[in-house]
């Protein structure tokens, strides 16, 4: 029979399975999305909020509004009416009210209680020192910037690696113990069938589910948590493509023997223990003693979160990521090379 | 293809697992538009023996040529010609029966339609069902299903209607005579008697991994030499003693003991009958549950290995 037809068939066949498998789906699909939700709102830094200053109409109204609008941080709302105005301000809704006076002296009013009231009066106080050329002590600022600095444009792409680790080595490996297990590798091996066929139709089932995971996962973290993609998508999809492909192999490896489920899940997990912890998918590996570095720079989902991260964070090109990418295609390649040897077909 | 043409021949064949001799040393040949049975209790090597035909298990010594082809040599060949039901195959829960055809069609270049086999075995109101909600005798005919999907010259089913009820195994045994009938030949595992006395040819007993008996269910059976089998069960047990008396009796040709019951095999069985009551009376003997049958291959077995095809 023709190859591609065999190939086509036997592919379609684990699309449908495992889109026919709620659990898995959920696993894949929804999991990921629950844990960067969670997480990413636990450990989300607030940013800087604004002063919210308001601004009674009197005279030199406008000349106090002018030297506010010099700081950024400040957010004016100015009123004619003193009552609407004073209710907003025991309600909150207002940090500090400032009201011109005829001496020329405006009356600030805020609740000194609130930490709000009192940074909205430090700001304002400052905004109007400036305005009036009395200069702040000479002080050399340096602030830090830190890239990506929000704790889930740091999760995300890990989370993204694991996924990609995980739908490849419990999808594959899954479902090649399940259909040794019920002889039905057995029943097909007593057809024409090319055995690369075989072997060929899990990796395009793959691919074809790498491209779901990448579009459902990839827009939530872009649209919804608002993870930057600094590279460009070609890069995200090379690396995703290379990533999963590793762990297709390594899948495929750890059920090469594997007479049941439970062999094959105990192997996974084997496997798949040391990088979740040493990674980098929850916190950094740079944690790790430095002469265990090395080491878990070698494993295919460090060199995976790295690649990712490069691309999403620091807008990397694919040159300045050859070294996690040729680790990956190296795994990718003997786990390949090394299952199709010592697989059981019986 | 013409009659007489051997389509499968195995010679020598020898097959170990460790200390374990499965099959050894045996000698096969099924004839063209025959089915050949392979019947033998559990153990006895049938399935080991069926998978190196198959092409599955490579035997430790011995030749095989199906339809004249070596497996060493033309394996996607033969594979092409054959049609396979395993013992205890489970097909994907998840598909549907047509999408499991489906899937087995590809696999080869010219194909019977998958509504072609599903009418064939009757399947036509499961044709959307999934796999997993069938029965057991309904998942059997789907393995047999794949099994035609290639028009193949020689069919292999391992206990095709092992745990189906009688219904079930009727529409299976209907579905190979059909087969048989459009000039197929037929390998055929089992340890039905019935089976194989409705669908064999030809039969092999098979124990330990050898042919005990061979011929046709007619011709085994006479290898009994016996008319019937008369068997009872003495009232305060059988004992030894009795033996050698009921073997001096006319008509009785052998005599064994099944646990409490006494079987004999009898080539008259009038005379035999009426000597065995002359005995009881003289004795003083009392039988419980006499019961007189014709011989069948379940009587063959036995007497030839003392064991039942079956474990009661
Ligand atoms: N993979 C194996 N490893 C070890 N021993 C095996 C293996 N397969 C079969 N055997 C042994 O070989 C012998 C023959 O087994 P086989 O399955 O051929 O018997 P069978 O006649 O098909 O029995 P059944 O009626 O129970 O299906 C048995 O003793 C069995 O335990
Ligand atoms: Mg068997």
């Amino acid at each position: 029979m023709s190859r591609g037809r065999e190939l086509y068939e036997l592919t379609r066949v684990r699309v449908l399975l495992f889109l026919r498998e709620p659990e898995a789906l959920f696993w894949v699909f929804v999991f990921p999305l629950v844990l960067a939700g969670v997480l990413g709102f636990a450990f989300r830094s607030k940013g800087i909020e604004p002063a919210r200053v308001g601004l009674l109409e009197g005279p030199g109204a406008d000349e106090l509004a002018r030297a506010l609008a010099s700081d950024e941080h400040v957010e004016l709302v100015r009123f004619v009416a003193r009552a609407e105005a004073e209710k907003k301000l025991a309600r909150a809704a207002l940090d500090v009210l400032l009201e011109p006076q005829a001496d020329g002296v405006p009356q600030l009013a805020y609740d000194a209680h609130r930490p709000e009231g009192e940074n909205a009066r430090v700001r304002v106080l400052r905004a109007l020192d400036l305005a009036q050329g009395r200069a702040a002590a000479p002080v050399t600022l340096a602030p830090v910037e830190e890239t990506g600095s929000r704790y889930i444009d740091f999760l995300f792409p890990g989370l993204l690696g694991m996924n990609l680790m995980g739908t490849g080595m419990w999808g594959i490996g899954f479902a090649i113990a399940d259909v040794r297990r019920r002889k039905f590798l057995k029943r097909l091996l007593v057809t024409p069938m090319r055995r690369s066929s075989f072997f060929l139709s899990f990796i395009l089932a793959r691919a074809v589910f790498l491209v779901l995971e990448l579009a459902v996962l990839g827009s939530f973290g872009a649209w919804i948590l608002g993870v930057p993609l600094r590279g460009s998508v070609a890069a995200f999809a090379l690396v995703s493509l290379l990533g999963a492909g590793a762990f297709a192999g390594i899948g495929i490896l750890t059920a090469a023997r594997a007479r049941t489920i439970e062999a094959v899940s105990g192997l996974m997990n084997v496997v798949m223990m040391p990088m979740w912890l040493g990674s980098g998918v929850f916190f950094s590996y740079e944690r790790f003693p430095v002469a265990l570095q090395p080491l878990l720079k070698l494993l295919p989902l460090t060199a995976l979160n790295d690649a990712l991260r490069g691309v999403c964070l620091d807008g990397s090109a694919l040159v300045e990521l050859t070294a996690p990418l040729a680790i990956l295609l190296t795994w990718g390649v003997l786990s390949f090379a090394l299952a199709l040897r010592i697989f059981r077909w019986e | 293809m013409t009659t007489g043409e051997v389509v499968l021949r195995a010679r020598g064949l020898v097959k170990r697992f460790g200390a374990v001799v499965a099959v050894d040393g045996l000698e096969l040949e099924l004839v063209a538009g025959r089915c050949l049975g392979l019947l033998g209790p559990n153990g006895a090597g049938k399935t080991t023996t069926i998978e190196m035909l198959e092409g599955l298990k490579a035997p430790d010594a011995g030749e095989i040529h199906v339809l004249g082809l070596d497996w060493r040599t033309s394996a996607a060949q033969i594979r092409a010609l054959i049609g396979v039901q395993l013992q205890a195959t489970e097909f994907q829960d998840k598909l549907t029966v047509f999408e499991t055809l489906r899937l087995f069609r590809a696999f080869y270049a010219d194909s019977r339609g998958a509504d072609e086999v599903i009418a064939w075995v009757g399947l036509e109101e499961k044709r959307g069902a999934r796999v997993g909600t069938l029965s057991g005798g309904q998942k059997q005919r789907l393995a047999l299903a794949t099994a035609l999907l290639n028009r193949p010259r020689i069919l292999f089913l391992d206990e095709p209607s092992t745990g189906l009820d009688p219904q079930a195994r009727r529409r299976v045994w209907e579905t190979i005579e059909a087969f048989k009938a459009s000039g197929g030949s037929v390998l055929l595992t089992t340890h039905y008697m019935e089976e194989a006395e409705r669908l064999a040819d030809d039969l092999a007993i098979l124990d330990h991994g050898k042919v005990i008996a061979r011929g046709s269910p007619r011709a085994v059976i006479d290898t009994l030499g016996a008319e019937s089998v008369v068997e009872f069960t003495p009232v305060g047990g059988a004992r030894p003693e009795h033996e050698a008396e009921l073997l001096t009796l006319s008509g009785v040709s052998a005599v064994r003991h099944e646990g409490e019951r006494v079987v004999l095999s009898v080539t008259r069985t009038q005379d035999a009958i009426a000597g065995l009551f002359a005995l009881c009376a003289r004795r003083k003997l009392e039988l419980e549950d006499l019961r007189t049958h014709r011989p069948t291959l379940e009587d063959v077995f036995v007497s030839l290995t003392g064991k039942h095809l079956r474990d009661e």
